[in-house]
């Protein structure tokens, strides 16, 4: 039941096992459409929103083979095709003095490519979002767990979720304006 | 394994963090530093004088820019005097940093959580430095990007076979991974100190710059992932740094350069004294911030042990230098070690043995590693001794090379001694600024590290079965 003016509900919690085992309750009474917030990162949390997989270890990969892969044709393009310099007879595609440079490009590639896949996945930057309307929320940095279930979801009612999230040992239950 | 429950003295070691703190304690004691804390008479004394220093710089650049690199003392057969060997010796501090926030991440030692901010902010802060040496020794500064490869009407290229170019590669991704590094570390702080203050300007910057950041556990998940992979990365390209640095002087048939042992040797060096600077720093800001809490007993000592076994992986690089120079037999080699022991510089020479050697076995004796005081000493000891050895492969090698027509001698001058001390003030002035403007110690990382977050609750696959 979609409720427009009303982006979800919000339990906070005041410690990381509460906020587990009301995550995992969550999920399990069939909301999939929820998040938590926690100040520091909790790996189990995330398990128990259902949320077990990400992808910037591929965007990571896909980054460091273009920069491999770049850096390599440039350095060959150059010294054998754009600009070569017969030194001695030499071999111009001299591959082993090319390898640092491809190295060091696989790893700015990847590295830069693992931080803005993150930041990408992650949707930031993101000037506004609902979970800041509610004053408490501010703690999430600080000393509490918070638990999202969001109007979208199609088990969401008003009432039926909010007495739900009451029943988790919540310290606070609040609504959350869109 | 058992946390600590007091401050252990004797034989057990000091723990990571003083116990008895929450998450509420340590978000408010680090990001307080910032937001509440009055600037103190200690601090503008201190920012005041790197600020001068920092002007002295100005000038001391602006009359290089002007005059050109003759104001230096580099003519040959010198042509790499003290620029080059600042350059080694910065970018060797900063690797500290690194190996602090990605190698120790990767080996899993939790105590590096509260140390690791500003340990990166020092690794900015000395590449930078040493970034600038290169730069100011280019002659025509403005030409700089000829250095990368684009595409030009000069139809050129930069030369790929050349360490220089490899070198340009390596610290300028050094610098790159370093800072984003370093930033991803800050965003959940940013997002903290949004949270923590009340003034309106000040929420609105740490609010850009966390770029709304809310600590959803679907982020954190990426983070972690995107944390590790860099760290992941971080490290061989620590490693390569230093590497591809040394590869200026080995790839080269200077006598002393053109041996194998210099890049591991170099890396060694480079650890040594940058957890030498990461004490310099460590012992009086644990102490003037009042966060001897988090930067505990256990982070200096450990930090001692490490500069104690990097400085056995140089002495061993010296004692095989010797063994080459004499195995060999090469005469220019045999000359040179001739020359290091009883040559013009052989003063300097027995005062790197000195102050890199001799003076920072003291280590080995626990009443002295664990005495602050001490420790700071052998510290600034060993950045002395670090920096003495950059000059001793640099300049001895170089002024005695093959040809005695050829020999000289190398004077810096006034230019050259004001641009190492400036380069010291820039990067003093920068963790001045950076302990009031950005949360010293990470907060997010340091809650990891107290009971509270421990997760006791069975794992999921256990509740099902």
């Amino acid at each position: 039941m979609m409720d427009p003016a009303t982006f979800g509900l919000m339990a906070e919690f005041d410690n990381v096992n509460d906020a587990i085992i009301a995550a995992r309750r969550t999920y399990a009474a069939g909301y999939r459409k929820l998040d938590a917030y926690s100040p520091f990162p909790v790996e189990e949390l995330s398990e128990a929103i259902g949320f077990h997989k990400n992808g910037v270890a591929l965007v990571c990969l896909i980054g460091g083979l273009l920069g491999c892969t770049a850096a390599y044709v440039l350095q060959w393009w150059i010294n054998t095709i754009s600009y070569p310099i017969n030194i001695g007879g030499r071999p111009l595609h001299s591959w082993p003095s090319f390898v640092i440079v491809t190295f060091e490009m696989t790893i700015l590639f990847s590295g830069l490519s693992a931080v803005f896949g993150m930041l990408a996945l992650n949707g930031l930057p993101m000037p506004y979002h609902p979970v800041f309307n509610v004053p408490r929320f501010e703690l999430a940095s600080k000393d509490r767990f918070f638990l999202v279930i969001f109007s979208s979801d199609r088990n969401y009612d008003p009432i039926r979720t909010r007495q739900f999230l009451e029943g988790l040992n919540a310290i606070s239950v609040a609504e959350v304006p869109s | 394994m058992a946390r600590p429950t007091e401050v252990e003295i004797g034989e057990q070691k000091a723990p990571v963090i003083i116990p008895g703190q929450t998450f509420a304690s340590i978000t408010d004691k680090i990001a307080s530093i910032v937001l509440r804390r009055p600037i103190t008479n200690g601090w503008l004394f201190g920012m005041a004088i790197c600020f001068l220093i920092l002007q002295w710089f100005l000038l001391a650049v602006c009359w290089l820019f002007y005059k050109g690199v003759g104001v230096w003392g580099v003519n040959i057969p010198i042509g790499w005097g003290f620029a080059i060997v600042n350059f080694v010796w910065w970018i060797g501090i900063g690797h500290a940093g690194t190996l602090i926030s990605a190698i120790l991440l990767l080996v899993r030692q939790s105590w590096r959580n509260s140390i690791n901010r500003f340990a990166e902010a020092m690794t900015l802060f000395a590449v930078a430095c040493a970034g600038m040496f290169p730069l100011l020794h280019l002659g025509r500064p403005w030409l700089f990007y000829w250095l990368f490869p684009y595409s030009n009407t000069m139809t050129y290229w930069p030369n790929f076979r050349s360490p220089l170019v490899w070198d340009v590669f390596a610290v300028s991704t050094y610098l790159t991974i370093s800072l984003v590094f370093w930033f991803i570390g800050l965003i959940p702080d940013l997002a903290s100190m949004r949270d923590q203050t009340e003034n309106k300007a000040l929420k609105f910057v740490f609010g850009s710059l966390a770029m709304g950041w809310r600590n959803s556990v679907r982020h954190w998940n990426r983070y972690e992932t995107a944390y590790l992979l860099l760290a992941g990365l971080a490290t061989p390209l620590v490693l390569s740094v230093h590497t591809v640095v040394s590869f200026d002087f080995s790839v080269g048939i200077v006598p002393g350069w053109h041996t194998t042992i210099f890049p591991p040797y170099f890396v060694a060096g480079a650890i040594y004294s940058g957890f030498a600077m990461v004490l310099v720093l460590a012992i009086p800001i644990r102490k003037f911030y009042d966060i001897t809490a988090y930067i505990t007993d256990r982070h200096l000592e450990n930090s001692a042990m490490v500069m104690l076994a990097t400085g056995w992986i140089v002495a061993y690089g010296y004692a095989i230098e010797a063994f080459v120079n004499w195995f060999g037999g090469d005469p220019y080699e045999t000359f040179l070690r001739w020359n290091r022991l009883h040559g013009p510089y052989s003063f300097w020479y027995y005062a790197l043995l000195f102050t890199n050697l001799i003076v920072p076995q003291l280590l080995w004796v626990r009443r002295i590693r664990t005495n602050h005081l001490w420790l700071f000493l052998i510290s600034l000891d060993v950045l002395v001794g670090m920096w003495l050895e950059r000059f001793i492969i640099v300049v001895v090698s170089l002024t005695r090379d093959f040809m005695p027509s050829a020999f000289g001698r190398y004077y810096p001058t006034w230019d050259d001694w004001s641009i190492l001390l400036g380069t010291l003030g820039f990067f003093a002035a920068c963790m001045f600024l950076f302990l009031r403007v950005l949360p010293a110690v990470s907060i997010s990382e340091l809650k990891t590290l107290i009971p509270q977050a421990e997760v006791t609750v069975p794992h999921e696959e256990e509740v099902h079965s």
